[in-house]
């Protein structure tokens, strides 16, 4: 039995991208209209397919019907599913905060990108093959080229080649780490590698440990782990602010591909390279957290504020991956839900925000339209991000503090994410009071400079995404015990590596 | 033969590393290209070195053949590093054209040059 629901995820957007690229592009009502329609479908069966999922079954599509090892399959599991609905829900609401603000008429084909955006994250997310995640990467990262550079300017421009180079230089050694993978190993699909490396005799491991730590690197450029975030700061504060939004399920692509493939492939229990996540990833997580917090601390402008408290976030969601405890990767995935949309929340206000400001800058300006409104979101968005109840934050980081008591981990970890969380607490507060509470006076020069798209005052639907954004952060809250008890059971399953090397290898033997 | 093969990919990868650090515009697609080229001559490594065998399993006979698994994903990585850096040119000539600096850094000296000289213009 084959659900072939499991592939519409990619094929929808990417049939769907075409028709808008080349049939649609000089009409943008109907290419928002199809895309908005594509995004609202691409949503309804991401629900289908959790729901699906949660019944726990493993299940496998097999592309040209050719059994696992030799051909390519795509694997739909509890992890796949929340990743798949996290994007589809993601994806819909920056859509429409892109829509409602006129971002995507300022370049061409935007809703095109913004298709192929979402085909290449799904099919990374729902890949069972190594290979074919690399091909998924290549799909999501010529997208977010083009959408990354959407709107041109002298500085987005630069910061987009700076954002090429270094994500090809990635994909380079991605390869690298594929070959040689392949000529030590024999196979690139997740399943088989994970059954070959238990059968492995322990002294031919060497190469093993190379390629592991080689796509850990690669993993971590997406991820923007220390010493690979530096491309982080710079994209995402010159990026338009929406697909800064957008960007922040990108982040989670790395952090998903280290705990799918370093779970199942070369996770604990393979001898060669189990204990990469406590020797490298571990320490590379805290110092990721010290970064982000001391650069929301050191900030002069809104968008890299927002920018490093995504780094900082990504380090505390890293230092609980590197456990690599079915506990802390419970706590990993609900920090990850969590942190996806705090971040899309404070990009799409700082948009906002920006759209009625002279600049960026955090220094008292003329107090624009709707600075009551303003202060109150960015409160709630600060609060999720910084991690304070009553918003998903604080579970999220209490979740992660739980799970890492481990005697060499307490002090580094519980350190790391309590200082990193004050730090940032103190860094976007005196934002928020510098953007939003002292206002230049009236007959201040720089107030009488007017916003810098002069934008008057704000209309529902614009506001509506970053409204709905903070409504599933506090929803996060509210239902935590059931999204816990969700995640706790995908957590169980990718640890459960028997169980999903049968499911994916298993039905060679019925084939 | 393994020689060969070794010191030419180590070679690439060491000129594709040297020009990618220059930090210009120009000497990083060139040094991109040349990685891209010594991961190519990686990969069909990867499935061994062989000689004048078919990259099929042949069923008469001897069992001699040559991995075909590293040439697909060759031919893969080849279409997609082309595409790319016909992508990458085209950013760093957009970016060129709006910058008027071939920097891949942001915060080189150039970068504080180039408002100054828009201003003039203007």
């Amino acid at each position: 039995m084959m659900s072939h629901w499991i592939i519409v995820p990619v094929i929808l957007p990417a049939l769907l991208a075409p028709i808008i690229g080349f049939v649609m592009r000089h009409d943008i009502t109907m290419a928002r209209i199809a895309s908005l329609a594509g995004s609202t479908a691409l949503f309804a069966v991401a629900i289908g397919l959790t729901m699906t999922a949660a019944g726990g079954e493993t299940q496998v599509y097999r592309l040209g019907d050719w059994p696992a090892p030799f051909g390519i399959v795509l694997v739909l599991d509890r992890l796949a599913a929340l990743m798949v609905l996290l994007t589809s829900t993601l994806g819909l609401v920056v859509l429409i905060h892109a829509v409602a603000t006129g971002w995507d008429r300022r370049g061409h084909h935007f809703h095109a990108l913004f298709q192929f955006q979402m085909m290449g994250i799904c099919g990374a997310f729902l890949t069972g093959d190594v290979f074919n995640l690399f091909v998924f990467f290549e799909v999501l990262l010529i997208a977010s080229y083009g959408l990354m550079i959407h709107g041109g300017g002298r500085d987005r421009m630069r910061a987009g080649l700076q954002y090429v180079v270094i994500n090809l230089a990635g994909s380079t050694l991605f390869l690298f780490a594929l070959g040689v993978l392949y000529a030590s190993v024999g196979t690139l699909n997740m399943a088989d590698i994970a059954l070959r490396l238990q059968q492995m005799p322990q002294e031919n491991t060497a190469l093993i440990r190379v390629a592991a730590m080689l796509l850990m690197i690669v993993f971590a450029i997406k991820a923007a782990i220390f010493p690979m975030h530096f491309w982080l700061s710079a994209t995402y504060a010159n990026a338009p602010a929406p697909i800064a939004a957008l960007f922040a399920i990108m982040t989670k692509v790395g952090a998903y591909a280290i705990i799918r493939v370093h779970t199942i492939s070369f996770g604990p229990g393979i001898g060669a390279t189990q204990d990469i996540g406590s020797s490298w990833l571990f320490p590379a997580a805290v110092v990721t957290i010290a970064i982000g917090a001391i650069g929301v601390l050191g900030a002069r402008q809104l968008l890299p504020l927002v920018a490093f408290s995504v780094i900082g976030s990504m380090g505390t969601l890293m230092i609980a991956v590197a456990a690599f405890t079915p506990q802390a990767t419970a706590a990993a995935l609900y920090y990850l839900v969590h942190s996806t949309f705090a971040a899309a929340a404070l990009f799409l206000l700082a948009d906002l925000v920006l759209a009625r400001r002279a600049d960026q800058t955090l220094a008292p300006r003329l107090a624009t339209a709707n600075n009551g409104l303003f202060a109150a979101l960015f409160f709630a968005a600060a609060i999720g991000m910084a991690g304070m109840p009553p918003l998903s934050g604080f579970p999220g980081k209490l979740l992660v503090l739980d799970a890492l008591r481990m005697p060499g981990q307490i002090v580094w970890a519980w350190g790391a994410v309590l200082t990193g969380s004050l730090l940032t607490i103190v860094g976007l507060t005196r934002a928020g009071s510098l953007l939003f509470w002292k206002n230049a006076a009236s007959g201040d020069a720089a107030a009488t400079t007017p916003g810098r798209n002069d934008h008057g005052p704000i209309g529902v639907p614009e506001v509506a995404p970053t409204v709905i954004m903070l409504a599933i952060l506090a929803g996060l809250t509210v239902f935590a015990g059931p999204v816990m008890g969700y995640v706790e059971a995908t957590s169980a399953q990718i640890y459960d590596r028997p169980g999903y090397i049968a499911s994916v290898l298993g039905t060679e033997m019925e084939g | 033969m393994e020689f060969v093969v070794a010191s030419s990919i180590g070679v690439l990868t060491a000129g594709g590393v040297y020009l990618i650090l220059r930090l210009r515009a120009f000497p990083v697609i060139l040094g991109l290209t040349l990685l891209s080229y010594a991961v190519n001559l990686f990969l069909f490594a990867s499935g061994r070195l062989a000689i004048n065998m078919p990259p099929i399993l042949s069923k008469y006979g001897a069992a001699a053949y040559t991995d075909p698994l590293p040439q697909a994903l060759v031919l893969t990585a080849i279409v997609i590093s082309f595409g790319m850096t016909a992508v990458l040119v085209m950013i760093a000539l957009a970016a060129f054209l709006e910058a008027e600096t071939d920097t891949v850094n942001l915060d080189r000296p150039g970068n504080a040059d180039a408002p100054a000289k828009e201003g003039n213009s203007a």
